[in-house]
């Protein structure tokens, strides 16, 4: 496997993946949750910067960044908004509490 | 150089992002975020995405940090459960496959990169993609809301409604019980 400087690049954007999506995978915690998205969302971002680039066409992939990047904060400000209403009315973060609760 | 460079960048924001998922604090996960944010800003500068680079550190590193914590004020600092819903094996087999299958999609495009023109921000931006401007306005308005929901105070309709009705009653009674007093004086009274 060749190491170019997009290589790098990709390498560090699975790495970023793998995390974020483990931590999503095995959190439980509402805002640690968010914070896992944003992890994943970073990816997501150098990926498309780093598709734009080879390509050709980085006017492009920046585009679609500057898009991901305002989509994924105000999911997070709303997210967060959300976990803070449920903690005060329920008490509890922890998605396995939530999911049992009835009524 | 550039590829020790890159190679380096990848690997301290995994490490911060590792850090920030499995640390038992919300707050040095909030800060290892903001870690992983500005290594990401300095990759995204040295693949040439300055205007990018610029809003990712300001709103990745600034504006996203500031919200987790002031939310984690709000909320206080939970003790966080280790135990995963589902086991960690699996987990660990489904990422794996994730990231074969990305490194799969993608090396082929990263090792032959295809140079054209560079195009710039500005024309795909103004020009080429308007829509996502506007979707972008109405994604802000709606970021405004949420920041609305974070900081509004609690609301308990219920609660309230009821603490209105005891604070009637009572100065209800209380009128009453004032009024008797005052009858009660005005019979003791000597005319």
């Amino acid at each position: 496997m060749i190491l170019t400087p997009l290589n790098a690049v990709l390498l560090g954007v699975v790495l970023l993946l793998v995390v974020g999506f483990y931590g999503l995978l095995i959190t439980r915690n509402l805002i640690k949750i968010v914070l896992v998205l944003q992890i994943l969302v970073k990816a997501v971002v150098i990926a498309l910067v780093l598709g734009g680039k080879a390509s050709g066409n980085l006017g492009l992939g920046q585009s679609l960044a500057a898009t991901v990047i305002v989509a994924d904060t105000v999911v997070a400000v709303v997210a967060l908004a959300l976990a803070v209403q449920v903690r005060r009315r329920v008490g509890t973060l922890d998605l396995a509490k939530l999911s049992s609760l009835r009524g | 150089m550039e590829v020790l460079y890159y190679t380096l960048l990848g690997l301290g924001a995994s490490f911060c992002a590792y850090r920030a998922m499995i640390s038992k604090h919300l707050l040095p996960s909030t800060l290892y975020l903001a870690g992983v944010s500005a290594l990401v800003t300095v990759t995204l500068y040295l693949l040439g995405a300055h205007e990018v680079a610029v809003i990712e550190l300001s709103v990745g590193a600034g504006l996203v940090t500031v919200l987790l914590v002031y939310a984690l004020s709000v909320v206080g600092e939970d003790v966080i459960d280790r135990t995963s819903i589902i086991p960690k094996p699996l987990a660990f087999l489904i990422v794996a496959g994730i990231g074969g299958l990305v490194i799969w999609m993608a090396y082929p495009l990263a090792i032959q990169p295809d140079a054209n023109g560079e195009v710039l921000l500005a024309n795909v931006l103004w020009k080429h993609r308007a829509l996502d401007v506007w979707v972008q306005i109405a994604l802000i308005f709606s970021g405004v809301m949420g920041v609305l929901g974070l900081l509004s105070e609690k609301v308990n309709p219920q609660g309230q409604e009821t603490q209105a009705h005891e604070i009637h009653a009572s100065s209800e009674e209380h009128g009453i019980a004032m009024n008797c007093q005052a009858i009660q004086i005005e019979q003791e009274l000597p005319v």
